[in-house]
């Protein structure tokens, strides 16, 4: 296990830059599954 | 139960907030500086952490909407490097005059002025252009999924940038939509937008994703799309700055980016469905407000009357509430228009 506490402030906000990228792409990719889901409702609620 | 150490209240205001900001960033690649910073000083966050974490949440907002973008093939990656080399060089110069006039003892009173007059000239000139040219596009939507890999036409293509274009200083750049630009004019233009984005201690995104379409004559989503991806680039660079000194707080920007990643995701498709002019209209009147908005808030200061920063406060935040709630509707309405157009015509 890293402890980051205990490293370089760099290092630190590096993981942190890191932690916010990965939890953005993580993000964009469960909102594409969503979307994937949800498709058909939207045209459906587009068509009424 | 506090996820993040936030109430659950606090929680559903900061996601709601986010979505809110995320469709704008999405849709006009501006936003951040504009509506997070003072939100979360308003709220009584330390400037430190208001301005570091404003800024990593734009930078994963940022990510966000450029993978959408992408998807879309709005993202000139050529433009978008060499912008970030002519925009940093230019923020350098712009930070060093506002030390200068701090100097002086003038740098509150020009730059609030000046941050005024252009958003506010900004927002008229890209309103009354978009008035002047609605109805022209008989295109009936954005429909620019393809724009990256087509040549534009002519006419689209602003009488300056036409003019920009003709200057053929080698070495020549080919961009998205088959446009030829000198490299060093392209270089120029990056420079002005970060001279004043450096000058006013702002992202930019609302001078360089008009300054891209006007001065370049890169089309409006491509604009959109390569502006974010600039942002990528500073953001994350921000971010780790002000990481670095403690300055992000990951338990306002955690729940902001929840919100803000399925705006993004809406405000950066919209782009390709709504009217390009309408995207016009909606950018100058998002300037236009916080051009007022802004001027309340330097007002305060030198009139020493609070409460007309309170009054700028919420001016920002009901044009931006405003403002992403007519992309909505506009995107809804398009695509409801397009569906029953192609029915009829399978009838």
């Amino acid at each position: 296990m890293i402890d980051l506490a205990a490293s370089s402030p760099a290092v630190q906000a590096g993981a942190l830059v890191g932690t916010i990228l990965l939890e953005a792409v993580a993000l964009y990719v469960g909102y594409g599954a969503v979307e994937q889901v949800a498709q058909p409702l939207v045209e459906r609620i587009t068509h009424t | 139960m506090e996820p993040f150490g936030i109430a659950p209240a606090m929680l559903a205001l900061f996601v709601s907030f986010g979505f809110m900001v995320g469709v704008l960033f999405g849709f006009f690649g501006m936003g951040g500086s504009f509506l997070v910073t003072p939100a979360l000083l308003v709220m009584g966050y330390p400037t430190r952490v208001a301005v570091g974490s404003g800024m990593a949440f734009v930078f994963g907002t940022a990510v966000i909407a450029t993978l959408k973008h992408r998807d879309l093939g709005q993202v000139d990656y050529k433009l978008g490097g060499l912008m970030v080399v002519g925009t940093t060089a230019g923020i350098e110069v712009g930070s060093h005059l506002v030390y200068s006039l701090e100097a002086l003892g003038l740098a509150g009173g020009v730059i609030g002025v000046t941050y005024v007059f252009l958003l506010g000239g900004i927002g008229v000139f890209v309103s009354y252009n978009a008035l002047r040219s609605d109805g022209s596009d008989d295109s009936g939507g954005g429909g620019h999924h393809e724009v990256a890999n087509q040549d534009i036409d002519p006419d689209d293509i602003p009488d300056i940038a036409k003019q920009i274009q003709s200057y053929r200083v080698p070495p020549m750049m080919t961009l998205s939509g088959g446009i030829q630009v000198s490299l060093w004019m392209i270089l120029g233009v990056a420079f002005a937008t970060g001279l004043l984005s450096g000058f006013l201690g702002v992202g930019g995104g609302f001078i360089r994703m008009p300054a891209l379409f006007y001065l370049i004559g890169v089309p409006v989503p491509i604009a959109v799309g390569t502006d974010l991806f600039e942002i990528v680039i500073s953001g994350g660079f921000g971010a780790y700055t002000y990481g670095l000194n403690g300055g992000v707080d990951l338990s306002i920007v955690v729940p902001l980016l929840a919100g803000s990643a399925l705006g993004a995701r809406i405000g950066s498709a919209a782009t390709s469905v709504v009217n390009e002019d309408d995207i016009k209209i909606y950018f100058g009147l998002m300037l236009l407000g916080g051009s007022v908005a802004v001027a309340f808030q330097q007002s305060a200061g030198y009139l020493g009357m609070p409460v007309l920063d309170t009054i700028g406060f919420i001016l920002i935040m009901l044009s931006a509430f405003m403002v992403s709630g007519a992309v909505i509707y506009s995107t809804i309405t398009t695509m409801r228009a397009r569906s029953n157009a192609s029915a009829t015509t399978a009838d």
